[in-house]
């Protein structure tokens, strides 16, 4: 079954045409990367997938219907989460806070009863609370949870962004650079968490320059560049693929080019 | 120890203690009326921190709200002959209508740009009752008629201080119930990131503007309870001076803390008091320390000493 297909998407911010008639589809429970060298456009697919940008062309289709152009708040209703490339955490609140923040839409929000402190809203609070924790183990991040935010590490807050999308339960998540800034071991961590989600039957989508981490876990993978999609496929048939590894040793590092030859 | 300083009722029980106790050593009976100055001020400056403190937007015209409030009993009763206690209702349902029409379209601006909408809505509020003589008095102001209890009229500074203290302890307890909420984790996920709070599935303009009707009816309930106190009011009372001391009072007392709020609502009332023995170098004294708190403890008295216990504590 597929879950997410874009068709024809393109962008334009001024003369940058930042996403150019952009098409895929995304079965359900897959995990389906996306590469590209920097100002390629990812970021942008994402801010378009999940709302925040509305498309000058094309249509977005989740699980058959259209929701190109909602909200972001009403695509997450419909069960669109998201991390963020530059970390988008809740600094002011705790770190089990910001994953309960993630249970908004699970959780009676009127606003008298809030006032007033029903224990109604005590026993949703209790409730909310221990769902969190539960993701906060899962994640791996449940030692330091009534600690500020900010006091994580630079790792720990990507885990943090993650359990706080989880908490949503998605069907579709979104990774934007999960990795980036993450040590070889945080990295390798964060590979067997990603698999776990996946298990549990939410589809992903993730942005990554770690091509050993692409390599490793994308069903399927798509080469973005200059905003153009330069080619889709499994993963061994886009490190084969001519143009992606002259686009990789064209205009990007020659680490990453190795990566992509394997 | 963190968990208790931040517990809401060490807040609400420490309120109750304050307003119990104070009264056991006034001197005299003035300082009922300084008390209940400060808990009428609070209660606007606690509404005031729902929309600047928990939701990070900010408001310079909040004063308008408080003029509303005031007027709704001031006119209410002398010109239509209505009931003072259905006039505070009709002030706090004015408040709220005007704060719900306006909020939509100038809630989508931030920043900068927000601060001079609402600037702009407490001056046009401060302008009508100044000039719409007929109605408000004008400029000089206007009498208030007093609020009865069973035939009694309530004038009373000891009265008041009840009055105003009881409803201050229950607006503390709803705003703090608030901050506990998933409304409250709404209200201060938007303040950090809207976006990442829109992908949780916040709606953010339906936040942003409940935290401002709610500002605002915490504002004309202040309003009302001051004018029907003094008996008299006058446009002052919504201008922009007003407004900006109800900002001082929740920055300086710490920004998102409720009981910031109060205690920054007892720093701005009580200290013109306590320096009017300076005389003409008053307002400068008085600007003066509001500058060294702010440099010395940065994110506002009461967070700023909830940090220094808890380090300090074993
Ligand atoms: N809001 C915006 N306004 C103007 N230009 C934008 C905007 N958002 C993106 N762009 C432009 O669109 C292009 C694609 O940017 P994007 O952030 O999507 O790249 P990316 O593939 O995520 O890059 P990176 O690997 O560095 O994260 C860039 O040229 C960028 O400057
Ligand atoms: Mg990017």
């Amino acid at each position: 079954m597929t879950l997410l297909v874009a068709e024809t998407l393109g962008i334009h911010f001024g003369g940058v045409q930042a996403v150019d008639d952009v098409s895929f589809a995304v079965e359900t429970g897959r995990i389906f990367s996306i590469i590209g060298p920097n100002g390629a456009g990812k970021t942008t697919l994402f801010n378009l997938i999940s709302g925040i940008y509305r498309p000058n062309t094309g249509r977005i289709l989740l699980a058959g219907e259209d929701v190109t152009g909602l909200p972001p708040h009403r695509l997450a209703a419909k069960g669109i989460a998201r991390t963020f490339q530059n970390l988008q955490v809740f600094y002011g609140m705790t770190v089990i806070e910001n994953v309960m923040v993630g249970r908004h839409l699970r959780e009676e929000r009127r606003l008298v009863p809030a006032m007033l402190g029903l224990p109604s809203v005590t026993r949703q609070n209790r409730a909310t609370r221990k769902k969190a924790h539960e993701i906060l183990a899962f994640v791996g991040l449940d030692e330091r949870i009534d600690e500020p935010a900010g006091a994580l590490s630079y790792g720990d807050l990507r885990r943090l962004e993650i359990g706080r999308a989880l908490a949503l339960e998605p069907k579709l998540l979104l990774l934007d650079e999960p990795a980036a800034g993450c040590n070889p071991v945080e990295t390798a961590e964060l590979i067997g968490l990603v698999r776990n989600i996946a298990e549990q039957g939410v589809t992903i989508v993730l942005v990554e320059h770690d091509m050993r981490f692409v390599m490793q876990i994308s069903d399927r993978v798509l080469v973005l560049d200059g905003g153009r999609m330069l080619a889709e496929g499994s993963p061994e048939a886009v490190r084969q693929n001519p143009e992606v590894v002259a686009a990789y040793l064209g205009r990007h590092g020659a680490r990453e080019a190795g990566y992509a030859r394997g | 120890m963190r968990a208790l300083l931040s517990s809401r009722w060490t807040t609400l029980g420490l309120l109750c203690l304050v307003i119990a106790a104070l009264p056991l050593v006034f001197p005299s009976g003035y300082y009922y009326r300084v008390a209940a100055l400060v808990w009428i001020s609070a209660i606007a400056a606690v509404g005031l921190n729902i929309f600047m403190g928990y939701a990070g937007q900010v408001s310079l015209g909040h004063a308008g709200f408080f003029g509303i409030g005031a007027y709704a009993v001031a006119i209410g009763p002398a010109r239509f002959g209505l009931n003072s206690w259905l006039c505070i209702f009709l002030g706090v349902f004015l408040s709220a209508a005007l704060a719900w029409l306006v909020g939509r379209p100038i809630l989508r601006l931030r920043g900068h740009y927000l601060a001079i909408a609402t600037l702009g809505l407490g001056f046009l509020i401060a302008l009508v009752l100044a000039n719409e003589a007929r109605w408000t008095g004008g400029p000089d102001g206007t009498a208030v008629p007093r609020l009865t209890i069973a035939g009694a009229r309530l004038m009373e500074p000891v009265t008041w201080y009840w009055i105003s203290g009881g409803l201050l302890t229950l607006g503390t307890a709803l705003a703090l119930n608030l901050e506990n909420s998933a409304v409250g984790r709404a209200l201060r996920a938007l303040h950090d990131s809207e976006i990442a709070a829109a992908l949780a599935g916040i709606d953010v303009a339906r936040h942003k503007l409940r935290a401002f009707v709610i500002a605002a009816v915490y504002a004309s309930l202040a309003g009302s309870a001051l004018a029907l106190f003094d008996g008299f009011i006058t446009p002052d009372a919504a201008g922009f001076l007003r407004s900006i001391e109800l900002v001082a009072m929740v920055v300086v007392g710490g920004i998102g803390s409720t009981a910031g709020s109060i205690v920054g609502a007892g720093l701005l009332v009580t200290l013109p008091q306590i320096l009017a023995v300076f005389v003409e170098y008053e307002q400068i004294a008085l600007g003066l320390i509001i500058m060294v708190v702010m440099i010395f403890l940065r994110r506002g008295i009461v967070p700023s000493a909830r940090r220094l216990i808890v380090r300090r504590a074993p």
